[in-house]
């Protein structure tokens, strides 16, 4: 567990295929965890038209979660970051997640959230994405695993802590300081 | 509306047996495969029929078959096609996503299980030793007469006493937590969450998400089947009373390290219900036995340790999308019973199980790579499950308790798995399709 030490800032570049070696997941190469947790970054082209519907997609999570924060709860993320950029040959869009569960359990969970919840998938307005991705929940997965970019180089600043136990310390802290409170 | 009059019994109902036989078959042609098929046809039950007969019925036949064995039957490519990757592909083939690795990987199987030989099982369960005996004679007879069909090997079944309640041979109460299906006629025991939609287990039904698309083609074919992966794990139970009493102080202090282990005592009770003591009563009143939850509870795993077997399997509440991860659990134990007090003797023991559902990655793979082989469940850092993950000996099992929590380093292997496969079951129409195909 030395090389997992949250003391030590750690990077690591990654080979092109985006992992060290080949280890076999449930619907492909495994995704190693970096200094960065887990992550994926899915860029893809914008269907026409749609740049609107992506851009309100934001606001409906955004009220999604202020309505019941742990709406996403089941992806264990630390950070999400949406971007639009359009650099020349139309518009495209970048989803660039960090989380603590493997990259195919976090797809897994995120077609159930969003099937589920009623709110569609900002996904939707995306070339290539399929249809029927709520009846079949594995061409979502196919078009995440088609549309990962991998990272060259991740970088953690406190490597390999789980938002988890960073929650749990940070409510330790708080914790301490309301004793200290009392005591005084 | 359940076709319970196409659906193999095993899928919905659990037979008195105490014995039986697994035989494990080979078809060196496609009519002499088809020959064997058609011979058993009439002595498969569905569910209406099991249900209707269950008192006078002494023995009861399941078949199902590899993709290989699909193939081996006449099945024709495109359809064959149609089938999930993980199905084709094999239990074998996928040792290194499931965690099978080490003493637990393919090369050490027994039974000729890793092979590409294996197309089909016989699951031969019977009420008596005698009439045991019968099936397996009729169905020696059945080899013998007909051309293009082998025996692999086999795996001969017996529960051992008491015999008044399922349990393994390390002395576990088992069958405690199965999910039931709408339609079934059952009704959950309280704490066992909802029934569920029939799709996450039998094929051609809504599942919990809805209409289910790209199953098997032909339809005749999917209708009604389901996915059962098949596990031989060996008990070592010698080893394991070896390590309650070497890191235990007391009888009491074994029962209350192997309940850790197991997330239960060997009763059945949960720790959650009964954190310090057995409590046999609560273990045997399917009314209160599964009536808990974790995450008000336990959240910490003082009672139940957050890496117990029980916890990995059914996280309850403390993890998402759990209805999407349900699987019907069937199977009996092997070998004789290790006498208390004995040291072990080196025979081969333990459990021969199916995880029975309708996706074996979403599913069964779930479970082998997320919840039981997975060093980071509940941030653990180090653990497999305890019980039936793989264990090098390199790794630990936290127990919580205040004010510090003891941690285990080193656990060791208590089971190892054997052999395994991944079967399709047929609907009882598409054991008919398939008898009839021509080659």
């Amino acid at each position: 567990m030395t090389d997992q030490d949250w003391t030590k800032p750690a990077a690591k570049a990654i080979p092109k295929e985006g992992y060290f070696e080949l280890e076999r997941g449930r619907y492909g190469p495994i995704f190693p965890r970096t200094p960065a947790c887990y992550g994926f970054s899915i860029i893809a082209k914008v269907k026409p038209g749609r740049e609107d519907a992506v851009r309100e997609h934001g606001k409906t999570i955004e009220a999604a979660i202020a309505d019941s924060p742990e709406f996403l709860a089941p992806l264990r993320l630390h950070y999400l970051r949406w971007l639009l950029f359009d650099i020349g040959d139309g518009l495209t869009f970048q989803y660039q997640g960090i989380f603590d569960t493997d990259f195919d359990k976090y797809t897994e969970d995120a077609v159930q959230l969003f099937g589920q919840s009623g709110l569609n998938t900002v996904f939707t307005n995306l070339e290539g994405f399929p249809e029927d991705w709520k009846e079949n929940p594995d061409a979502f997965v196919k078009f995440v695993r088609e549309h990962h970019y991998p990272s060259f180089l991740e970088y953690g600043e406190y490597p390999y802590a789980t938002a988890d136990e960073i929650k749990k310390a940070l409510r330790l802290k708080a914790a301490f300081s309301t004793m200290l409170d009392q005591m005084q | 509306m359940l076709e319970f009059d196409d659906i193999q019994h095993i899928l919905l109902t659990r037979t008195p047996a105490i014995t039986g036989r697994y035989e494990f078959l080979s078809f060196d042609t496609p009519a002499g495969g088809r020959s064997w098929l058609t011979e058993l046809l009439d002595k498969v039950q569905s569910a209406t029929d099991a249900q209707a007969t269950m008192d006078d019925s002494d023995r009861w036949v399941t078949l199902a078959f590899t993709w290989n064995g699909l193939r081996a039957l006449g099945v024709p490519e495109e359809s064959l096609a149609t089938f999930p990757g993980e199905f084709r592909e094999g239990m074998a083939a996928r040792a290194d996503i499931l965690g099978d690795t080490g003493s637990c990987a393919p090369e050490h199987w027994v039974g000729g299980l890793a092979g590409d030989d294996v197309h089909a099982i016989a699951i031969l369960f019977s009420r008596t030793d005698e009439q045991c005996k019968r099936s397996i004679e009729e169905h020696d007879k059945l080899l013998a007469r007909t051309d293009g069909v082998r025996s692999v090997s086999y795996l001969d079944l017996n529960a051992s006493p008491p015999f008044n309640y399922a349990h393994d041979h390390f002395g576990f109460r088992d069958r405690l937590s199965q999910p039931v299906m709408k339609g079934s006629g059952e009704e959950p025991t309280p704490g066992s969450g909802a029934a569920l939609e029939p799709g996450e287990f039998i094929l051609g039904y809504p599942d919990e998400d809805g209409p289910v698309a790209n199953l098997p083609e032909p339809e005749v074919l999917s209708r009604n089947g389901s996915y059962m992966a098949y596990r031989r794990l060996e008990e070592h139970v010698g080893a394991f009373r070896d390590h309650l009493r070497e890191n235990s102080d007391s009888p009491e202090g074994q029962e209350l390290l192997a309940a850790k282990f197991m997330g239960r005592w060997r009763s059945g009770a949960p720790l959650v219900l009964a954190p310090d003591k057995d409590d046999p009563e609560l273990g045997a009143d399917p009314m209160r036995n599964n009536d808990y939850n974790y995450k008000e509870m336990d959240p910490f795993g003082y009672a139940c340790p957050l890496g117990s077997h029980a916890r990995r399997l059914n996280p309850r509440d403390t993890a998402h999308n759990m209805n999407r991860r349900r699987m019907i659990r069937r199977g009996a134990t092997y070998g004789p019973a290790l006498p208390e007090d004995a040291p072990d003797d080196g025979v081969e023991r333990g459990i021969a199980a199916f995880i029975i559902c309708a996706n074996l990655i979403r599913q069964f793979e779930f479970a082998q790579n997320v919840w039981i082989n997975d060093k980071a469940f509940h941030e653990l850092g180090n653990e497999h499950d305890p019980i039936c993950g793989t264990q090098d000996g390199m790794l630990d099992f936290t127990v919580p308790k205040r004010p510090i929590r003891k941690v285990h380093k080193g656990i060791p292997a208590f089971t190892t798995l054997k052999g395994g496969a991944y079967f399709f079951l047929p609907g009882i129409s598409a054991l008919r399709y398939l008898a009839s195909l021509d080659s």
